[in-house]
């Protein structure tokens, strides 16, 4: 009997091998890009997005007005060209004469009222609906205070499309480049209700169109013969795969079966380098990760005291041995990389760590505290082992100053509920990722109002400088100004404590051209190709 | 015995209401909710996310709610995966779950059996010892140690096998999944199975049957056999019911889309739906597996009725 089945075993194992030698062989017709995904998309419908996963999902599916090509630089999309009224408030776009659903009928500026307003409408639930708060009655639609029909867009015929703003506003085209301002099919919406977004119903008007959806498993996209740039696509076939475990994905890459991953396991970093050389990507993005620090309350509330704990974390430390240089050591809110823009640096970092060490030690020993009678601070974090890693860092880094740290982990939810609820706590691990490529994305999170002020940072003079640059908006230069200004006042507050900045940290095969490296880690599948 | 089946059925249904109703406000009581994030969302639009799936509503009334809908076989929308019902994800994950499991556990039971019935016969001899060390190391060696090397091992160096994905279900995609699944049973059938044979070898019917003269093959086929599955039998019920409904583990690793890891990321999300849904399908399988081991008893083991 044993040796029965072991004779099975081995017929099953031979024609397994047989098996996959015809499954492994791609059609030679069709150009197909297997891409990595680090996870599943929440949603297709662009109203419903809430994560970076679905964005390079999105980007392909549809077209906004405006998109970013594979530099993250912002090019004409649905709309061929626009016009600024002299007081930054109305915005006219034309749209071109040839865009079309996959569908056949033609993208018109009704299309972009129905999908402004539905973005804003309470009952769509749209996470990203603050992005329209700039535009007239935006805010008041969402939070049930107008009708969506009173937000101030207009199709003043089929191909123009107005928006009138409440100020003036200079990232808001970057603003539409984000997937949450692109348009749905209203027709097919009507007619199909809630499964409009299901494979083989899906209506959109990007460079590709949705063919299957199985969740955890794949998405394949293929090419919209009827999208305005066709002719320019050179992939037929566009699969994401959501591969969650870190290490099979790159296993995944290094056996052909992917030809890109946007994420690594960055514990393994230096053999990745080793083995993959060039194909392996990392730079700078657009991330910073922080701690909030509870500034409105005890002892917390000194700015000597916060300054000194920022100034004693080695940051080299963090970047290098905890994070394997996958982030780069952060001094301030903004990360770099924003054009126009100068990021405020904290005041001691051009200084040696050992000099900062020696002055937050002063500090401390002249507010009481030393190793023998410590100061008691506990670091709250999300449940990851880097995050971990980092906490325990700086325990030992905090230790000689004569600061305790205790540590809570949580899982992600229970985290970011404790903080949302303004929760106790003294210090507590945060990051942001820029929506939009501009400071405001960064500072925002740190005025008075915002739900993601989990440090409770108040401060009238950082509060007026951002005003002041909300007014400046008609005047680019100076209103960047002033956010570098209000930047330097955040940040000599220490309202919070920047510790990284993150990099993105691609695999991409040396067969796919056309994955450019930009901060906002933007990589359209329409400008990409495969040998 | 029709009627026995019928009141074990019957007697299911306030099991699975007590279950549901633990569930329900069990994951409720954990901090935080579906829709806290590292990137915070404002009180009011918050709110109308919470209006949209009705967790506005009084907590008494959201179970009603609830109830009223599965009673109706409608588990609602998933919080975190709002393109899809709970119903379109079990339809999509449950039958390759099962799949997978049902693979497994046949080759555990066929393969674990054999083995443990051949270590049974040479007790104390190099066969035992084999299958023994075999089995030890096999339960004791976790399964996230022994899918990544399947996939080193097969994938990477041999290019035998895919190292992940469904493919639609393709034969190589399998591969992986199940021997990973089913090589700890193997190991658990094998032991189980070692142990009641030798116990069954020695009783007097074995004793009374050799004198007799039967042949060996009849001897141990005929009557050890039937005595000593009975374990296995009851072993079997739980451990279907577990390795059908998928294995977050295994499902992760090998990027397989069953249901097993929603029973984790669902719970991790906050998906209060998708949780519900995961307990209540879970349930459902422990219930009626362990219903079928009791009916495996009667057939197995005379002695057993159920009038």
């Amino acid at each position: 009997m044993a040796f029965k089945s072991l004779l099975r075993a081995t017929v099953f194992a031979s024609s397994l091998i047989m098996a996959g030698g015809v499954f492994v062989s791609p059609a030679l017709s069709e150009t197909v890009f297997n891409r990595g995904n680090s996870a599943d998309p929440e949603s297709l419908d662009p109203h419903k997005t809430s994560t970076v996963y679905e964005a390079h999902i999105l980007r392909d599916l549809y077209e906004g007005l405006v998109m970013q090509d594979q530099n993250a630089e912002l090019i004409p999309g649905a709309a061929e060209s626009w016009t600024i009224s002299d007081d930054g408030l109305v915005y006219t776009f034309k749209l071109r004469a040839d865009a079309v659903w996959s569908d056949g009928s033609p993208v018109t500026a009704d299309d972009f009222v129905y999908a402004f307003r539905r973005l804003e409408d309470p009952a769509t639930g749209a996470e990203y609906a603050s992005m329209l708060y700039v535009v007239k009655n935006g805010e008041e639609v969402n939070t049930g205070k107008a009708k969506p029909e009173e937000l101030a867009v207009k199709a003043v015929d089929p191909t123009t499309f107005e928006v009138t703003l409440n100020a003036p506003t200079p990232y808001f085209l970057e603003m539409l480049t984000h997937q949450s301002t692109f348009p749905v099919n209203k027709a097919s919406i009507d007619k199909l209700g809630a499964d409009w977004i299901k494979p083989g119903n899906l209506v959109s008007n990007g460079a590709f169109t949705l063919a299957e959806f199985v969740p955890n498993d794949h998405i394949k996209l293929v090419k919209n013969p009827k999208f305005h740039d066709a002719a320019n696509v050179k992939l037929d076939v566009v699969n994401y795969f959501p591969t969650e475990d870190r290490s099979t994905a790159i296993k995944r890459f290094e056996a052909g079966e992917l030809d890109s991953n946007d994420d690594i396991p960055t514990e393994q970093l230096a053999d990745l380098k080793a083995k993959f050389g060039d194909q392996l990507r990392i730079g700078p993005y657009l991330g910073t990760y922080y701690y909030a620090i509870k500034t409105d309350k005890a002892p917390w509330d000194n700015v000597e005291l916060r300054n000194a704990v920022s100034m004693a974390i080695d940051r080299d430390f963090l970047a290098e041995k905890v994070w394997q240089n996958s982030m780069l050591p952060g001094y301030s809110m903004v990360p770099p990389g924003i054009e126009g823009y100068e990021p405020a640096m904290a005041t001691f970092a051009e200084e040696s760590q050992i000099d900062r060490e020696d002055k937050a030690k002063a500090v401390l020993e002249k507010l009481g505290y030393t190793p023998e009678k410590p100061l008691k601070m506990e670091i709250r974090y999300n449940t990851s082992e880097n995050h971990k890693n980092t906490a325990v860092a700086i325990q030992e880094q905090l230790k000689p100053l004569g600061i305790e740290v205790t540590m809570v982990n949580t899982d992600t939810k229970t985290h970011y509920g404790h903080l949302e609820q303004k929760g106790d706590f003294d210090v507590a691990r945060a990051g942001w990722i820029a929506d939009y490529k501009d400071p405001e994305s960064f500072l925002g999170i740190s005025r008075k109002a915002s739900g993601n002020n989990y440090s409770n940072y108040n401060s009238p003079k950082f509060e007026e400088l951002m005003d002041k640059a909300a007014a400046d908006g008609g005047k680019p230069e100076l209103r960047l100004k002033d956010m570098s200004e209000a930047e330097r006042v955040l940040i000599d507050d220490v309202g919070q404590i920047p510790l990284l900045y993150y990099s993105y940290k691609n695999l991409v095969s040396p067969k796919i051209a056309g994955f450019d490296e930009n901060v906002m880690d933007v990589h359209p599948s329409r400008f990409i190709s495969k040998q | 015995m029709l009627m026995y089946v019928l009141r074990r059925l019957l007697t299911a249904i306030p099991t699975l209401f007590i279950v549901v109703t633990l569930a329900f406000f069990l994951i409720r009581i954990a901090p935080g909710g579906p829709f806290n994030q590292e990137r915070g969302l404002s009180p009011e639009i918050k709110a109308n996310l919470e209006a949209q799936f009705g967790l506005d509503d009084p907590l008494w009334l959201q179970y009603g709610n609830y109830l009223n809908n599965l009673a109706h076989g409608n588990f609602g929308p998933s919080y975190n995966l709002p393109d899809f019902t709970v119903t379109e994800l079990f339809a999509a994950g449950l039958p390759i779950s099962v799949q997978l499991g049902a693979m497994a556990l046949t080759l555990a039971l066929l393969l674990g059996g054999t083995l443990g019935i051949v270590a049974a016969l040479h007790q104390n001899r190099w066969e035992d010892y084999a299958v023994i060390a075999t089995a030890t190391a096999g339960s004791t060696i976790p399964t996230f140690v022994i899918a990544p090397i399947i996939q080193l091992v097969f994938g990477l160096t041999w290019n035998l096998l895919p190292i992940g994905g469904w493919n639609d279900g393709a034969w190589p995609n399998k591969v992986g999944p199940v021997l990973t699944l089913a090589l700890p049973q193997i190991a658990i059938v094998a032991r189980l199975m070692r142990g009641s044979m030798i116990e069954a070898l020695r009783g007097h019917h074995i004793r009374t049957a050799r004198a007799l003269g039967l042949s060996d093959w009849s001897v141990i086929v005929k009557h050890a056999l039937r005595g000593a599955l009975l374990p296995i039998v009851s072993y079997a019920g739980p451990a279907a019911a577990a390795l059908l409904t998928g294995s977050v583990i295994v499902e992760t690793i090998f990027a397989i889309p069953g249901i097993g890891r929603y029973f984790v990321d669902a719970a991790l999300n906050r998906d209060y739906t998708l949780v519900m849904g995961t307990v209540v399908v879970i349930a459902i399988f422990t219930i009626v597996f362990n219903l079928i081991v009791d009916i495996l008893y009667a057939v197995v083991d005379p002695r057993v009725r159920y009038d």
